[in-house]
């Protein structure tokens, strides 16, 4: 009887549990969404702030994220993967070299997000920005030493490059040993093998990697707070050097440093609708491609 | 013995780690033959049969000393290309791993990957290989089709024309059958018959049936040495060494 008893209520409570966790998405999706789905409209996604960002759209901030996203992705992503490709197809699992940048890896993976972002700060903007001030310009004028979204972009890659790494390589690990050994046995070079037969065969997996990464770049605001994120804009980024409005950042400063918070309220919910949108839809094509390449094993 | 040797293996030592796999192997392949390498698990025959066209060197901790020499050269001097030697000294698996390709890309890829693009040529090198593997009438309609979609059998007939299509003169068999049903096993068994006049070819099977069937010499490995080697009919009718005779007569193994 008490036998019964206690496994009636384990289950329940990790039915509970189960529950708890979808109650919370939901709220969390319909609050957001009831909250911002009237100022979600055609003029709020291609129209600027305007009236002190009380009234108006979020179209630089669109544009902003959509830039830092691709910069970000062209950077990390090849270096992530060569990296990857490097660890687990050249490598020796006992070489120091390799240890030493998984070592890397896991303890870049740990670093908290605003770290990044002081780093960033620090490296980009004050060190390689004023450099490159002093070499380009003679320290003249004041052109790279600044937050831009170039270094945001490329701080951003440095917090997403361990997430494509391990993803890469497990995707990179799914090749089976024996068509490596048959692609070298047939006198091809270990990079012909890679190009040929590591990298076609677990190109899906790659991506699906790349794209988580840099879905969980694109919802990060911390390491472009110090970096290249502006609070207002009157005109999109002309280029590399100039700053830019992003999403997440334009939720933060629309909830803490409006001029009119509870003017705002309903550009807040559909900003975070938008962004959360522009995650989701990363997520789902990642999982999409995942399904292909299950339905493609398979087959 | 044979006059001339293909392979010459002298004083061969290997070890796994501090782990001593091979001792002391001296051995002779002759060309244009069939030489079957048997002995229980782990004797070293699939060890030594990586040794000869150095696919060791892929994992970790493996030491070796003493020479191989193929066609009077030390592959493991210094100044060899082991990418060279791979294209000459061709290799079959236990389990057949043909790539997830078409028919016709498996074939081509060898000669694809040594530099030749010329669509033409491919098809005619990729024809003559696949008819010297005896499978041309079976799939000559199916060139485009997954290479996966074949049967057991006709995938390694199919991963023996891929390795005949860069030409090499030796191929190395890692118990090509042991994964097939007796029919499969049969036409291995045929085509490998069929290939010794133009290869020199180096057998691991566990099937002491098939080694005197295919093979005119025979190697017994026991505990990483060779014990005995010689004519297969004179192995398997009247060895000289008690254990060989063991092995062969079941005793153990």
């Amino acid at each position: 009887m008490r036998k019964k008893l206690l496994g009636t209520s384990v289950v329940t409570l990790s039915a509970l549990a189960a529950f708890l966790i979808i109650t919370v998405v939901i709220l969390v999706m319909g609050t957001i969404i009831v909250g911002g789905k009237d100022a979600l409209t055609w003029e709020f996604l291609t129209n600027a702030p305007r009236e002190g960002m009380t009234e108006g759209g979020i179209f630089p901030a669109i544009v902003g994220t959509a830039l830092l996203v691709i910069i970000m992705s062209i950077v990390g992503v090849p270096i992530g993967t060569v990296t990857a490709i490097y660890l687990s197809e050249y490598a020796s699992s006992k070489s120091i070299l390799a240890r030493a940048i998984r070592f890397a890896v896991n303890t870049l993976a740990g670093v908290p997000a605003i770290v990044f972002g002081l780093f960033g700060l620090g490296f980009f903007v004050q060190f390689v920005g004023s450099g490159m001030d002093k070499v380009l310009t003679d320290g003249a004028n004041l052109r790279w030493a600044q937050p831009n979204i170039l270094w945001a972009s490329l701080t951003m890659a440095l917090l997403t490059l361990p997430v494509v790494i391990v993803s890469v390589e497990e995707a990179i690990k799914t090749v089976p040993a024996e068509l490596r050994a048959a692609s070298l046995a047939l006198g091809a070079t270990r990079w012909q093998t890679i190009l040929n037969i590591v990298i076609p065969n677990s190109i899906t997996g790659i991506l699906t990697g790349a794209i988580l990464a840099v879905s969980r770049g694109a919802g990060e605001v911390a390491p472009i707070l110090f970096t290249g994120a502006a609070y207002f804009l009157p005109q999109l980024p002309g280029g590399l050097s100039d700053q830019f409005m992003e999403l997440g950042y334009h939720v933060y400063i629309m909830s803490t440093q409006s001029t009119n918070v509870d003017a705002t309220r309903g550009i807040q919910y559909a900003t975070t609708l938008v962004l959360l949108l522009l995650t989701f839809m990363l997520n789902f094509s990642a999982i999409f491609l995942r399904s292909r390449l299950r339905a493609h094993q398979m087959s | 013995m044979p006059r001339e040797a293909k392979i010459e293996v002298n004083k061969l030592n290997l070890w796994y780690g501090p782990k001593p796999a091979l001792r002391n192997i001296a051995m002779d392949v002759p060309p244009n033959h069939v030489t079957a390498l048997i002995g229980p698990s782990g004797c070293g025959k699939s060890t030594f049969l990586r040794t000869l066209n150095r696919m060791n060197d892929l994992i970790d901790d493996v030491r070796m000393e003493g020479s191989v020499c193929i066609d009077g050269v030390d592959i493991y001097a210094r100044n060899v290309d082991v990418v060279e030697l791979r294209k000459r000294v061709g290799m079959i698996f236990q389990k057949s791993n043909p790539f997830p390709k078409s028919i016709f890309d498996n074939v081509a890829y060898g000669p694809r990957i040594n530099g030749i693009h010329d669509k033409r040529k491919l098809e005619e090198i990729v024809e003559s290989t696949l008819k010297r593997a005896a499978l041309w009438e079976e799939v000559k309609d199916d060139m485009k089709k997954s290479a996966l979609s074949l049967s057991g059998g006709q995938q390694q007939r199919l991963c023996i024309a891929r390795a005949l299509a860069v030409d090499p003169g030796v191929l190395l068999m890692d118990e090509p059958a042991s994964a097939l049903d007796p029919i499969a096993t049969a036409k291995i068994e045929e085509l490998i018959y069929q290939l010794k006049s133009n290869y020199t070819i180096v057998i691991v099977t566990h099937n002491m049936q098939q080694a005197a069937r295919v093979s005119d010499y025979t190697a017994f490995f026991y505990m990483g040495e060779l014990i005995e080697f010689g004519e297969t009919k004179k192995i398997f009718t009247t060895p000289e060494k008690k254990q060989t005779e063991d092995y062969i007569t079941g005793r153990f193994g």
